[in-house]
C-alpha cells in the first residue's frame, strides 16, 4: 500500500483509466458503457444534469458501488473488486460526511489511524494537512461548530491527508452560497496545481466545471457525450445537448443545399462534420457581430433584419428579428431597440453545424 | 387590560393561552397523578406498615419490612433475598443483551427493505404481541417439554440426563423472556436504523475503515439513542417479570417479580410485597440514573 501511495513511484501512478463501465439499478440503466482516461495530475470534471450517472461513476471508482461490467484501472492496477477501504482513492462527499462526534483533528486523522500509521506520524501529517487548508485554529472544534465552507475544507483535509493517488469530489460546492463557491473554486484549483494529484470532480454547475478543469467530460443518460478542454467543449460543441448545457447558444434549424447551408435567417457558410446534411447551426451569443449600419462590403454570413422585440438578460440580449420571427441572443450594445434595423454577422469560424 | 400576544397567527390574551394549555394537559396530568403518583405513595406507606395476623394491614410505622428486605428474618440474617435480587438483575441483563444482539441485525434488515415492504416486516415483528403473554408462554411447553423433539435431541447430544427436559429450566426462561421482549428492542433500533445517514458509512469505508471502524464511528454514534431506548424498554420490564419465570422456570427460578406476586397473593403479606416492589423500583431508577449520567457526560464531552 505504501508503494501505491507514492505519487513519484512511476509515471503511471495516479493515471486513471475507465473502460466500458456499465451499471444498472434494477431495470434502470444508469451507466451505458463509459470510458475515459485521466493523466496523472490532471483535473477532470464529470459534468451533467442530475440523473446522468456521474455520481454513480464516481462511487464505482471509489469502490462504494460495484460496476456490472467494465474496468477501472488506477496507476496500472486494476481496482476490480477491491473494496473501498483498500483503494488508494479518497472522496470529498457532497454532504461532507464529517463524523459528528469527532473533533476536526480526529476527523482528519481518521484515515491514517485506520491504516495504523504510527501516532507520531499521524500528528505530523494531520498538522500539515490542517496547515495546508488553514484549519489550525479550528482543530479542536466539532463539525457542528463549523460553517459550511469550513466543513468543506475539513472534508478536503481529511481526504488529502491520506495522499491519495486520486481524489474524488462529489459536488463539493453544492451546499455553499454563490460567492463562497466562486472563491473556493479558485482555491481548489490552486490546491490541485500545488499537489500535482489527479482530481475527478462531479458537478452539474457549468461555471464550476469551466473554472477548475483541465478537461470536461459532459455526461448525459449514462454516456459521455463530449470530452475536451473547457475551451473545446464550449467553442466546438458536438451536440445540441452540449451546446445548450454549457452557456447560452443560438441554435437554428439548418440543412445543406448544394454548397450553402440554409437557415431561417438565410444562407450561411460554416464548417461542419463530413457528410453533414441537416441538423442545427450553432453560434455563441458573444460571437455574433452586431452593427446598426450597413457594412461597406456585404460579405458572407451578414443578415439584415428589423428588431421586433428586445429582452434584456444582463450578459446578453434576446432579439426577435423580422422577417421570419427568428430569435437571436447576442451581446448587449447601445441602440438595440424595437423598430431598429440591424446587420448581424456570424463569423464562419464560430458557426458549428450539429446533428439535430 | 390583559396582555395580548400572537400565538400561531392568532391574537390571544396570555392568560387565556395558559388556561388553554392547562385544559389540554389536565387529562394526562390527572391520569398520572391519580393512577401513578398516588398509588406509588400508597406503596411507600404500605412498605412501612406491618402484616396483621390474618393478612390484614396494620397501619403503624415500622421498619420490619426494611429489615427483612436487608435479609434479617426470624432465623437471623440470610442472603436469600440478595440472591433473588442479584439473580433478577442478571436475568434482566442477559435478556437485554440477547435482545439487543438479535434486534440489531433485524432492525437493519427491516430498514434496508424497500419502503413498501418495511411495514410488512415490522408487522411480523409485532404480531406475536397480539397474543396474550400467558398463552404465548404456554406455547413453549410442547416445544420444550419432556416428549418434545428438541428435548430428545438435547438428550441424544448428552446435554440432558434421561429424566430431565428443557422445560422447566434456565434455557426455557431465557427463550421466553427474549421472545417476549424482542419487539421492544427491534422497534426503537429500527427507527434509528431507518434514519441512518449512509454517507457516514461511505466516508468511513472510503477512509480505509474496516467493519469495526465503520460500526464504531459511522453507525454506533447514529443509533445510540435508539440503543438506549431499546435497553430501557427491555431491561425494566425484564427486571419485574414474573409470568415467564414462573411458568417456564419452575420452582427453581424465584425472581423479584415472583416474590412480589407471592407476597401479595399466596403469603398475603402486602407490606413486605410493597417493600420488595420499592426495591425493584429502586433498581430500575438506578439503571435510568446511570443512563442519564452517561448521556450527560456524552453531551458535555461533545460540547467541551
Amino acid at each position: 500500500m505504501s508503494e501505491a501511495h507514492d505519487p513519484s513511484g512511476s509515471s503511471k501512478a495516479g493515471a486513471l483509466e475507465i473502460r466500458d463501465v456499465r451499471k444498472s439499478f434494477g431495470a434502470v440503466e444508469v451507466l451505458r458503457g463509459v470510458s475515459l482516461d485521466a493523466a496523472r495530475g490532471e483535473f477532470i470534471t464529470l459534468l451533467g444534469p442530475s440523473g446522468c450517472g456521474k455520481t454513480t461513476l464516481l462511487r464505482i471508482v471509489a469502490g462504494l458501488e460495484l460496476a456490472d461490467e467494465g474496468r477501472v484501472v488506477l496507476g496500472g492496477q486494476d481496482l476490480g473488486r477491491l473494496p473501498a477501504h483498500r483503494r488508494p482513492v479518497n472522496t470529498v462527499f457532497q454532504s461532507y460526511a464529517l463524523f459528528p462526534h469527532l473533533r476536526v483533528r480526529d476527523n482528519v486523522a481518521f484515515g491514517l489511524r485506520a491504516r495504523r500509521v504510527p501516532e507520531a506520524e499521524v500528528r505530523t501529517k494531520v498538522g500539515d494537512a490542517l496547515a495546508l487548508l488553514q484549519l489550525q485554529p479550528l482543530a479542536e472544534r466539532l463539525p457542528h461548530q463549523l460553517s459550511g465552507g469550513q466543513r468543506q475544507r475539513v472534508a478536503l483535509a481529511r481526504a488529502l491527508v491520506n495522499e491519495p493517488l486520486l481524489l474524488l469530489l462529489d459536488e463539493p460546492m453544492s451546499a455553499l452560497d454563490a460567492k463562497l463557491r466562486a472563491e473556493l473554486r479558485l482555491e481548489l484549483r490552486r490546491l490541485q496545481r500545488r499537489l500535482q494529484r489527479t482530481f475527478v470532480l462531479v458537478t452539474h454547475d457549468q461555471d464550476e466545471a469551466m473554472t477548475v478543469s483541465d478537461r470536461i467530460l459532459l455526461m448525459r443518460d449514462g454516456r459521455i457525450e463530449q470530452d475536451g478542454t473547457p475551451e473545446e467543449v464550449y467553442e466546438r460543441p458536438r451536440t445540441r445537448f452540449v451546446a445548450e448545457f454549457l452557456g447560452a447558444a443560438n441554435l437554428f434549424e439548418a440543412r445543406r443545399e448544394d454548397d450553402a447551408i440554409v437557415t431561417p435567417l438565410g444562407k450561411l457558410s460554416a464548417e461542419g462534420p463530413a457528410g453533414w446534411t441537416a441538423g442545427l447551426a450553432c453560434i455563441r451569443p458573444e460571437r455574433i457581430e452586431v452593427s446598426l449600419e450597413a457594412p461597406a462590403s456585404p460579405g458572407p454570413n451578414v443578415f439584415e433584419a428589423r428588431i421586433a422585440e428586445r429582452v434584456y438578460r444582463g450578459d446578453h440580449v434576446e432579439l426577435l428579428l423580422e422577417p421570419g420571427a427568428v430569435r437571436v441572443q447576442c451581446a448587449p450594445r447601445e441602440g438595440l431597440a424595437p423598430g431598429v434595423r440591424a446587420w448581424l454577422r456570424f463569423p464562419p469560424e464560430h458557426v458549428r453545424l450539429l446533428d439535430g | 387590560m390583559a396582555e395580548r400576544i400572537v400565538w400561531e397567527g392568532e391574537l390571544v390574551a396570555r392568560r387565556g393561552l395558559y388556561a388553554r394549555g392547562a385544559a389540554l394537559l389536565a387529562g394526562g396530568m390527572g391520569f398520572i397523578a391519580l393512577l401513578l403518583a398516588l398509588p406509588s405513595l400508597a406503596l411507600v406507606a404500605l412498605a412501612f406498615a406491618t402484616r396483621g395476623t390474618y393478612g390484614d394491614v396494620v397501619w403503624s410505622f415500622s421498619l420490619d419490612q426494611m429489615k427483612r428486605l436487608a435479609g434479617y428474618g426470624i432465623l437471623g440474617w440470610s442472603p436469600d433475598l440478595l440472591w433473588i435480587l442479584a439473580r433478577s438483575v442478571a436475568v434482566a441483563g442477559v435478556t437485554t443483551a440477547l435482545c439487543i444482539l438479535l434486534a440489531f441485525p433485524l432492525a437493519f434488515f427491516v430498514a434496508s427493505r424497500p419502503p413498501s415492504r418495511r411495514y410488512l416486516w415490522l408487522a411480523l415483528v409485532v404480531v406475536p404481541m397480539l397474543t396474550n403473554l400467558v398463552i404465548r408462554t404456554y406455547g413453549w411447553f410442547p416445544i420444550l417439554g419432556t416428549h418434545s423433539p428438541l428435548t430428545a435431541l438435547a438428550r441424544g447430544a448428552g446435554l440432558l440426563n434421561a429424566d430431565e427436559s428443557l422445560y422447566p429450566g434456565a434455557l426455557a426462561v431465557y427463550l421466553g423472556m427474549v421472545s417476549g421482549s424482542l419487539p421492544f428492542a427491534v422497534l426503537p433500533l429500527y427507527a434509528a436504523a431507518e434514519r441512518l445517514d449512509g454517507s457516514l458509512v461511505d466516508a468511513a469505508r472510503d477512509l480505509y475503515g474496516g467493519r469495526w471502524l465503520v460500526f464504531r464511528h459511522a453507525i454506533l454514534p447514529q443509533v445510540r439513542v435508539g440503543l438506549a431506548v431499546a435497553t430501557i424498554l427491555t431491561f425494566v420490564p425484564a427486571l419485574g417479570a414474573f409470568v415467564i419465570p414462573d411458568l417456564l422456570g419452575g420452582a427453581r427460578y424465584m425472581l423479584m417479580g415472583n416474590l412480589i406476586q407471592q407476597q401479595f397473593f399466596a403469603a398475603r403479606n402486602w407490606p413486605f410485597g410493597a417493600a420488595v416492589s420499592l426495591a425493584l423500583l429502586g433498581c430500575s431508577l438506578c439503571g435510568l440514573f446511570l443512563y442519564w449520567r452517561a448521556q450527560l457526560k456524552d453531551e458535555q464531552g461533545a460540547r467541551a
